[in-house]
């Protein structure tokens, strides 16, 4: 190069943030020494319009042929400085930012703090040093969103994305769309009919143009990158023309077998060919293979017999759908956690005592009682029904320690609507605290307690257990200190809501991460809740947490907006900070070829990468032995003056003040 | 004036995703550790060249950390799996040497865990304090160790 690197340095304060425990003016002092650095100045918030105007002064002023910005983590300011740098006339990619806030103001005190700073900001200037301008590449991207799961979030996303004029594929794994809110009774608090509610978004998307159906189905495999991810969904065979059934169910009165409903968690049985419930979408029935008494060799064909239109194929097969998608939105909803692992509750062994999606189909008018509260042992109408909150929530010892959100309102719910099916029946509800944070919430569960005189009772039930034909319940009212034993009919728990099963294997094919308690994970808690950190992938309901249904929906919207910004874009950019091949260093080994999971490169007398494909882990170049594969921007003699800075390749004259 | 008590330096390499990001959520979360490392981002704990340890010895580290996602989260499928392999053969060759295998430590930290990166930065300078500085001439100069550690890359 004719002339020396001239490097800018900006050192921000962030208020007290970094300015506290790092002395900005000797971090400034050190750097403006440093060999190479043309110009050094600090800021009281750097990120501040007049923060960058100091950057882009100084880039015109001194001429600067590089800048690094001592501030907080890049995940937060790298593009505001590299868009302001930009604007200068400075190619974006000659700005790096020194993370000197999180990795090191606030987490360090003393002076040490300030001598760690200079490391960190000295190394990033011998980065710089070396890198040189690139611009980003250009890539075309499918204008079709996969949206996985058919409940109310994804439901919703689809729709909305399609109604915005892009093709969808709805990924639903069970033979009906509709999800957990096809299964309640009624919502809270206005007490509208779930079913009444839904069942006009579920038909909307199956009549919707632009939005492709594939019920029974499971994601197989997700490959590429933001705006191209190739996808292959498995669809089960179902052994039924859906075109051709018209749902009269001679079929299921004939199989000879029984088993529980999923639909009516177990409280009711179906046959091997069934619907989970009557409006199902696609309205279809399904023959469940596994269930069968058997399709190959054929040992029944009951079915088939009284199917007098034709519809029953026992040689339908599994089908691969291959597609391309630009997005997708993962809707995959939630499970309730088990009343087995209930050890203080009877291990889900005791008779009548149910969790609260059970209760929630005994509530239902098309459910197992018709919509009469009959309990599940003998049928009988409880008249004493406890309903126990925060079972398995809240309790980080034994069960999980988040909040589930929902229990206390559809807790209030079921009290409410039990009193309102049996009028001599008594309500209790054990709780911890009343949560009823929402739009008409805390009114609804003080209708509860006062005007449908439910018993509400603050403490924790410390045991259940049959007496008889009578379950008993211990707990402790904390407001009185009194004991109180109950001897119920029934027992309904509000378990803990957890991921759908499933969800950590879907999460490692998108290779994106599930938090600690599996839920799938945001890109950032506050500001980027729809988003996962992988680019083009989206969350949606209560896969993401525990969420109610006005949650869901708004959710559902919010990623589908966030699907259709990237469908609606004419390109989409790609990073050039990817490997590149020295083709006078490649000797055609080829030993890069199998360390790149993305099959970006490929092999010859001299080996290949694939700028579009090469999502820049520098995996390649590690395992490079001739050192002809390089990293943009990243070197290796980059990095080893990193190193040598970092470590004190020059003396760092503040380190023992 | 009484010398002041050794302070193991130490370069600490974290991928973007999961280790960096994890180290970040310790500065957000205000988790204290000590402030020995300086730390040098990736995008993946696959580009860590075995020669970045070598030289980070050379130029005078007590210790070399290398955070990454946990196995199975790799944001680039399977970095991580071979920067482990990686890793493993390094430190038998730096036993070889007569340096310490256990100066270059790996760890899994994910973006979640800021408390785990803070443990494992308190947990391996208090590890390198045991072991003591890292002295390449006394290494030299005894007869059972490695020769002269070599260049390695230029």
């Amino acid at each position: 190069m004719g002339r020396g690197p001239r490097i800018g340095v900006f050192v921000c304060h962030c208020g007290k943030n970094i300015a506290t425990t790092v002395d900005v003016p000797r971090v400034v002092e050190a750097l403006a020494r440093h060999p190479g650095v043309a110009y050094a100045a600090r800021h009281e918030y750097m990120c501040s319009d007049p923060g960058q105007d100091v950057v882009k002064k100084a880039i015109k002023d001194h001429r600067l042929t590089g800048v690094v910005v001592a501030a907080c983590s890049p995940s937060m300011h790298e593009t505001t400085f590299r868009n302001a740098a930009e604007e200068a006339g400075l190619n974006p990619y000659l700005v790096e930012i020194a993370n000197i806030r999180e990795w090191c103001s606030w987490v360090h005190d003393g002076p040490v703090t300030t001598d760690k700073a200079i490391r960190i900001t000295r190394a990033m200037v011998e980065k710089v040093k070396g890198n040189h301008p690139l611009e980003p590449v250009e890539v075309g991207h499918a204008v079709k969103c996969l949206v996985v799961g058919g409940g109310i979030s994804g439901i919703q996303a689809a729709l909305d994305i399609a109604d915005a004029g892009y093709e969808v594929l709805l990924v639903e794994r069970s033979p009906s769309i509709g999800g957990r809110m096809a299964q309640l009774s009624e919502t809270f608090p206005t007490l509208d009919c779930s079913q009444c509610i839904l069942t006009p978004k579920m038909v909307e998307a199956s009549r919707h143009p632009r939005i492709r159906l594939l019920t029974y189905s499971e994601v197989e495999s997700v490959t590429g990158y933001l705006g191209n991810y190739h996808v292959t969904i498995r669809k089960k065979p179902t052994y039924v023309d859906p075109d051709k059934c018209n749902l009269c169910g001679d079929c299921a009165r004939v199989c000879p077998v029984r088993v529980p409903s999923e639909f009516d968690q177990g409280l009711s049985e179906r046959a091997a060919i069934y619907v989970p419930f009557p409006q199902a979408v696609p309205s279809s029935y399904t023959l469940d293979e596994v269930n069968c008494l058997g399709l190959n060799p054929l040992r029944c064909s009951e079915c088939s017999k009284v199917c007098t239109v034709g519809a029953i194929n026992y040689d339908m097969r599994e089908e691969r759908i291959e597609e391309d998608v630009g997005a997708i939105v993962l809707a995959t909803g939630y499970d309730l956690y088990g009343k087995e692992m209930m050890g203080e509750y009877g291990h889900g062994t005791v008779p009548d005592v149910i969790d609260g999606l059970e209760f929630e189909r005994i509530l239902s008018a098309g459910g197992p009682t018709k919509g009469e509260v009959r309990r599940p042992s003998d049928g009988k109408v409880p008249k004493e029904v406890v309903f126990i909150q925060c079972s398995g929530s809240r309790d980080p010892e034994l069960h999980k320690s988040y909040c589930s959100k929902i229990c206390c309102m559809y807790t209030a719910k079921h009290a409410l609507l039990y009193r309102h099916n049996v009028h001599d029946g008594t309500a209790y509800v054990f709780y911890i605290d009343i949560r009823a944070g929402g739009k008409e919430y805390e009114e609804f569960v003080v209708r509860a307690m006062e005007d449908e005189r439910i018993l509400y009772l603050r403490g924790k039930v410390a045991k259940v257990f049959r007496d008889g034909d009578k379950v008993v319940v211990w707990g402790v009212d904390t407001l009185t200190g009194k004991r109180i034993e109950v001897a119920a009919d029934l027992v309904v728990l509000a378990q803990a809501m957890v991921p759908s099963a499933g969800t950590e294997e879907l999460a490692r094919k998108l290779h994106i991460a599930c938090g600690g308690e599996g839920f799938l994970k945001e890109a950032h808690p506050k500001l980027r809740p729809l988003e996962a950190l992988t680019a083009g992938i989206f969350l949606a309901g209560a896969a993401h947490g525990p969420k109610d249904i006005p949650e869901a929906v708004a959710q559902g919207s919010g990623a589908a907006a966030k699907a259709i910004a990237i469908l609606a874009s004419p390109t989409l950019t790609h990073s050039p900070e990817v490997a590149e091949v020295d083709e006078d260093l490649c000797s055609g080994c080829a030993v890069c070829v199998p360390q790149c999971p993305y099959g970006a490169i490929t092999p010859g007398d001299v080996a290949h990468v694939n700028e579009l494909l090469c999502e820049g882990c520098g995996t390649c170049v590690a395992a490079c032995p001739s050192g002809a594969m390089r990293m943009k921007n990243q070197t290796d003699a980059q990095v080893k003056r990193m190193i040598q800075v970092a470590l004190g390749g020059e003396p760092v004259e503040v380190s023992r003040g | 004036m009484a010398e002041a008590p050794f302070e193991p330096k130490i370069v600490a390499f974290l991928c973007r995703w999961c280790a960096g990001a994890g180290a970040d959520l310790a500065g957000t979360s205000r988790i204290a550790y000590p402030s020995n490392a300086v730390p040098i981002r990736v995008n993946c704990s696959g580009r860590v060249e075995p020669e970045w340890v070598m030289e980070a010895f050379r130029s005078g580290a007590d210790g070399v950390l290398i955070g990454g996602c946990h196995p199975g989260d790799c944001h680039y499928v399977s970095g991580n799996y071979k920067t482990r392999r990686r890793v493993y053969l390094l430190r038998k060759v730096l036993a070889e040497m007569g340096i310490e295998p256990e100066r270059v430590r790996l760890e899994w930290v994910s973006a979640t865990e800021g408390a785990k990166y803070a443990r494992v930065m308190k947990e391996f300078v208090a590890e390198l304090k045991k072991l003591g500085p890292l002295s390449l001439e006394r290494k030299e100069k005894e007869p059972t160790a490695a020769p002269v550690l070599p260049r390695v890359g230029s």
